[in-house]
């Protein structure tokens, strides 16, 4: 289905992605894991053609996708979606402006300039936020929202394009842990409903570890594990953080879990 | 009676309860009230069109045919005398470096006082808040009044020579670089200052490190745009007697032919200069702008 081979993009002398290859055979939910730096978003934006890439093949369904020019390239972006860390929204618009953009490759200019919505258009962008949970905010300027919702109505635009692949760019590095869940959830539930592949770079391995399928390690540009979550153990994790035996994940965890403290509770609650 | 003012309406009307539906009415209000406002736009332009044209004391296209009478003469005069050409073209260049000097000159001293103007009159950065208006306002009738009004009254007082043109000109520049600084400075992030008032720093010093090297592009490529806006204004003003390639100009045309090899070869000069420094200032702005 996703063939990546031998992708490589060299900024000056230095290789932030270094000749990469993967095949993806069937729709899943691939976790890509590494430290800052390592080239996970350069990967990402180079399958959206947001970054050329210097030399390789990234094959979707057998078409290359890095030699696409003009309204073939901009077809493709339609049908990859990608959601950023900043969420990425135009905030002065309305959040179901915001989410009508998920069409804008497959209407005119002209149209959407003017805001000439079809009403079947925008009854659907409204029955997405309401998959997601904020449909109630949808008359509301986009920066008003929290980051959490800022990145539903990015999820939103994004299920508005229709897409067959989602790329998701670090997509709850900015978010507390509560809504870091809830979008997690909402990319998972996209994933098993409609069976629509989601790429998401991360950088906590609980995340990865509990929503992926297959996790994709990198470091300076190689990569250099490629497995099941269950395959990444702590010395794994140090090896593609290049990090010494002082290195322990729980301690910047975010995971809300933990046992249950009964006593505490029951206090609490009296 | 009432039935007829507030219906019943035919059709049903949008439960603005659900979400979908309160969204499609008020897209079609907006989209309603953008369509009033282009007829409103387009009304307005065909009117005024009709009114101006019926204030024209002349007829526009009948006068038309006479747009080339007087470069022609000029044109065919100055190739009658070619030959003198190169020798007037360095004649004139002493007047051009006048008239290039004065709008450096007045750049920079408008530039430095528009830099305190835009610092005393911008949001979250003055500072005395309170003063802000007063600082606006007198950017405002610097801006407002033009140079030839200033270098009139300058010249009347000072007598003629290139000082007057260049504090007219830079009384203007003031006015108009103050608006642009504060603008830039307005949309400039106020983190770095944040992070140096936590440091203890003073007003100065949050202004000298915090602000000034974020704005320093923007306003190193506002001043060189004005730059360029002077050297055209200094010609102007040589009209007036300020001294500089206007007053030759003005010498060479104001008694109709016989000189007009002069005006050619004053022309040419002037529009080389403004063709050097206009792509001079925009390789400098982008270099500046773009950072390499």
């Amino acid at each position: 289905m996703l063939k990546v081979e031998n992708v490589t993009r060299l900024f000056g002398q230095k290789a932030a992605v270094d000749n990469v290859s993967f095949q993806i055979d069937r729709s899943a939910f691939v976790g890509v894991i590494g430290r800052s730096g390592a080239g996970k978003s350069t990967l990402l934006r180079m399958m959206n053609r947001l970054t050329d890439a210097s030399s390789g093949v990234i094959a979707f369904e057998g078409r290359d996708v890095l030699t696409l020019q003009g309204a073939a390239k901009r077809a493709w972006q339609g049908q990859c979606a990608m959601i950023f860390q900043q969420f990425n929204l135009v905030p002065r618009m309305d959040v179901a402006s915001n989410v009508l953009h998920g069409l804008l490759n497959q209407r005119s200019t002209f149209a959407t300039m003017f805001n000439l919505w079809s009403d079947a258009d925008i009854t659907r962008a409204l029955q997405i936020l309401e998959r997601l949970g904020i449909a109630e905010q949808a008359p509301k300027r986009a920066e008003a929202l929290s980051g959490g919702q800022q990145q539903r109505v990015a999820i939103a635009r994004a299920l508005m394009q229709d897409p067959a692949v989602i790329l998701a760019d670090e997509p709850i590095a900015s978010l507390d842990p509560m809504n870091a869940q809830v979008v997690m959830d909402a990319l998972r539930r996209i994933h098993e409903e409609d069976g629509r592949m989601v790429i998401a770079n991360l950088h906590t391995l609980d995340t990865a570890r509990r929503y992926c399928d297959r996790v994709i390690g990198m470091r300076d540009g190689r990569v250099v594990f490629d497995g099941t979550p269950d395959q990444l153990t702590t010395g794994v994790a140090r090896d593609i953080y290049g990090a010494d035996a002082s290195f322990n994940e729980s301690a910047t965890s975010t995971a809300i879990t933990g046992p249950r403290d009964a006593a505490y509770a029951d206090a609490m609650l009296a | 009676m009432v039935d007829i003012t507030f219906g019943p309406e035919p059709g049903k009307r949008p439960d603005l309860s659900n979400p979908t539906e309160a969204y499609i009415h008020l897209a079609r209000r907006k989209r309603l009230y953008g369509f009033i406002l282009l007829i409103l736009f387009v009304a307005l332009m065909a009117s005024g069109f009709k009114i101006a044209q019926d204030r024209n004391a002349g007829d526009f296209l009948s006068g038309l045919h006479q747009l080339g009478a007087f470069p022609s003469e000029v044109l065919s005069e100055a190739w009658k005398n070619r030959a003198n050409l190169p020798a007037l073209l360095w004649q004139h260049l002493p007047s051009l470096i006048e008239t290039l000097n004065i709008a450096a000159a007045a750049t920079l001293l408008g530039g430095a006082f528009g830099a305190f103007l835009a610092l005393g009159s911008t949001r979250h950065l003055a500072r005395f808040p309170a003063l802000t208006p007063l600082f606006r306002r007198t950017a405002d009738i610097m801006r407002a009044i033009p140079e030839i009004v200033i270098a009139l009254i300058l010249i009347f007082i000072l007598g003629g020579g290139p000082v007057p043109a260049v504090l007219a000109i830079a009384f203007h520049t003031a006015g108009a670089l103050g608006k642009l600084f504060s603008e830039s400075a307005e949309n400039a992030d106020l983190k770095p200052v944040e992070g140096l008032t936590s440091t203890g720093a003073s007003w100065g010093q949050q202004i000298w490190l915090g602000i000034i090297p974020q704005v320093a592009p923007n306003w190193l490529s506002y001043a060189l745009l004005r730059f360029e806006i002077n050297i055209r204004a200094s010609a102007i003003l040589g009209f007036v007697g300020s001294g500089g390639i206007g007053y030759d100009l003005k010498l060479a045309m104001q008694w109709g032919g016989g000189k007009y090899d002069q005006v050619v070869a004053i022309f040419a000069l002037l529009f080389c200069a403004i063709v050097v420094f206009d792509q001079l200032s925009g390789y400098a702005r982008n270099r500046l702008v773009k950072g390499q």
